[in-house]
């Protein structure tokens, strides 16, 4: 079985982003850059599945401009086997991004994929469940727990009140929470090895998808900043000040 | 123009963060009715139509429901689809899985977790774990949308009395089965409900002191127990309690933080908060950054001591 990681480049998970002052968005230029930290997991996942014997080839795919190539590398020096760039310098929005997808999906038949849950950067938490709706596909979202046996997966999911636990026909989509895995440092002898491995490039008009943004923003602002707090000294002043002050007790 | 909430629910009753999609619905402009789709749930289908604001209920029962698996739960939403100009999810987990299903189908955006209806067409979300707004505006025909609940106050929950209409419930797609859940119990307030929330952080040390420290406190204010990512990753607390940009969202009348050192990430889910209480021994700590009342303190200490002068 092959498995399908798409991995989307974005502002690294430490850098507080500003709002860029003419309101048209923030201001990601000399900013570290990462790999989605979901989608991290997601190739962590992956790779694991591949090392216990379950699946054959772990592809790593992105969307987007050229700097793209690094993230995938990042994602062969985890142990992706190969990589694919979808390569444009348009803005591309998740039902864009599930629709490029869609296309690989249908060249590549992998039993599953394996995105995260929601990137850091847009928050829409999409991805997944568009691609799942696009190929006709079950989908599990929010998995910290998968077990694939024969053509079934069984994935217990983080949802509001516990645990619940589904079982998907393969070929199927799954989103990754925090809990999955912990995805392992990448040494430097697997960053060279990754250097050498295939990235094919591609365009979204090869794959015949129209990538269009549905939706315009029409402008970015900070959000409302809190007023400034005091320090209390003690228990006892605190206490005092939730009831007579803020009167919350 | 109609909007159409889909209601969360546990076939007996309707969850609260159904009531803020309401209101959320109703600011978009026209009439609201709200999908009730479960199995036995005529009970939550009656307090639907109990909300104020609703003009419609619609009620599609069956066995391929009961769960509330994706497939079928998009496939239900979009048999009706065609009849609505907006619709609206709840930002839960339930919502965030099947909303983006039913927007792909219908080959339009999907707008995630808006916090304010500016027009509608128009809406508010914050992105970067809410370091900024952004105001979004779609050209879509339909609107699909998830709400924020602590963005839009709760439509009221009694005094409607909208019409309950039958609806088909759709076939199972036979490509998923539910197996089974482990439910978190608790009589506490639920997390996004609460009026008070008791939070905890990795400085608790253990799931034995988060229990022994947090819950006395919790226990005193009848508040809802929180707890930041690295408390959760340790063990400490289950999954289902953590507050931050990916966790649950929450904005209590009061935010306790004990031993929570504040990363953006946190911070991104409390700090809509009406008061915030920040106890942490290191002075640095950012969570001081947005507490209005701050006590440098180890919190072993201070919150037991906080419990005794309650």
């Amino acid at each position: 079985m092959k498995i399908l990681v798409p991995v989307k480049r974005v502002v690294d998970y430490n850098v507080k982003v500003r709002v860029k002052s003419d309101g048209t968005g923030v201001d990601i230029a000399n900013v570290k850059m990462s790999m989605n930290p979901f989608d991290e997991i997601a190739v962590e996942e992956a790779v694991r599945l591949k090392e216990k014997g379950v699946v054959t080839e772990v592809v790593a795919v992105s969307c987007g401009v050229a700097q793209c190539q690094e993230t995938l590398r990042t994602a062969m020096a985890i142990g992706a086997d190969r990589a694919i760039l979808v390569e444009t310098t348009e803005e591309l929005q998740p039902l864009a991004v599930a629709k490029l997808l869609k296309a690989l999906v249908d060249k590549e038949q992998p039993g599953l994929i394996i995105l995260g849950k929601q990137a850091i950067d847009d928050d829409a938490n999409q991805t997944g469940q568009m691609l799942a709706a696009l190929a006709d596909l079950p989908q599990a979202t929010f998995a910290s727990k998968v077990e694939v046996a024969g053509d079934k997966v069984n994935v217990t999911r983080e949802v509001d009140g516990g645990l619940e636990t589904l079982q998907l026909s393969t070929p199927a989509v799954i989103t990754t929470d925090l809990r999955l895995n912990e995805p392992r440092y990448v040494t430097l002898p697997n960053i060279m090895k990754a250097k050498k491995k295939q990235l094919d490039t591609v365009k979204p008009e090869d794959l015949g998808v129209d990538v269009a943004p549905r939706l315009k923003t029409l402008k970015v602002v900070e959000p409302a900043k809190r007023g400034a707090g005091i320090k209390v000294p003690d228990v006892a002043t605190l206490v005092a000040k939730l009831k007579n002050e803020a009167k919350v007790i | 123009m109609t909007a159409l909430v889909i209601a969360e629910h546990d076939n007996a009753s309707i969850k609260a963060a159904t009531l803020n999609t309401v209101t959320a619905a109703a600011a978009c402009g026209g009439d609201v009715h709200v999908l009730v789709a479960g199995e036995g749930a005529a009970a939550a289908a009656a307090a639907a139509a109990q909300i104020t604001g609703v003009a419609k209920v619609l009620h599609a029962d069956g066995a391929s429901l009961k769960d509330g698996l994706a497939e079928n739960l998009a496939a239900q939403v979009l048999a009706i689809a065609s009849s609505y100009s907006h619709i609206l999810f709840p930002a839960t987990a339930s919502g965030k899985n099947v909303a983006p299903r039913v927007a792909a189908k219908l080959d339009v955006a999907q707008i995630s977790d808006i916090t304010k209806v500016v027009a509608a067409d128009s809406f508010e979300r914050p992105i970067y774990a809410g370091n900024a707004i952004a105001t979004v505006q779609s050209a879509d025909a339909v609107k699909v949308i998830t709400v924020r609940g602590t963005g839009f106050d709760a439509a009221a929950a009694s005094g409607g009395s909208a019409a309950v209409e039958t609806v088909a419930a759709v076939a199972d797609s036979g490509k998923s089965s539910f197996v089974g859940r482990e439910v978190t119990k608790s009589d506490r307030p639920e997390l996004t409900a609460a009026k008070i929330i008791v939070s905890g952080g990795r400085a608790l040390g253990s799931a034995e002191k988060f229990n022994e420290v947090i819950t006395p406190l919790a226990d005193k204010l009848g508040a809802a127990i929180g707890a930041s990512r690295a408390a959760v990753d340790a063990g400490y607390a289950p999954n289902d309690l953590q507050v931050g940009q990916t966790g649950k969202i929450v904005a209590p009348q009061l935010y306790i933080a004990c031993g929570i050192s504040g990363a953006i990430q946190h911070l991104a889910g409390m700090k809509d908060s009406k008061v915030i209480v920040a106890i942490n021994k290191d002075p640095e700590a950012p969570i001081f950054s947005v507490a209005d009342y701050g006590l440098e303190a180890d919190l072993f200490q201070a919150v037991p001591e906080l419990v005794n002068a309650l």
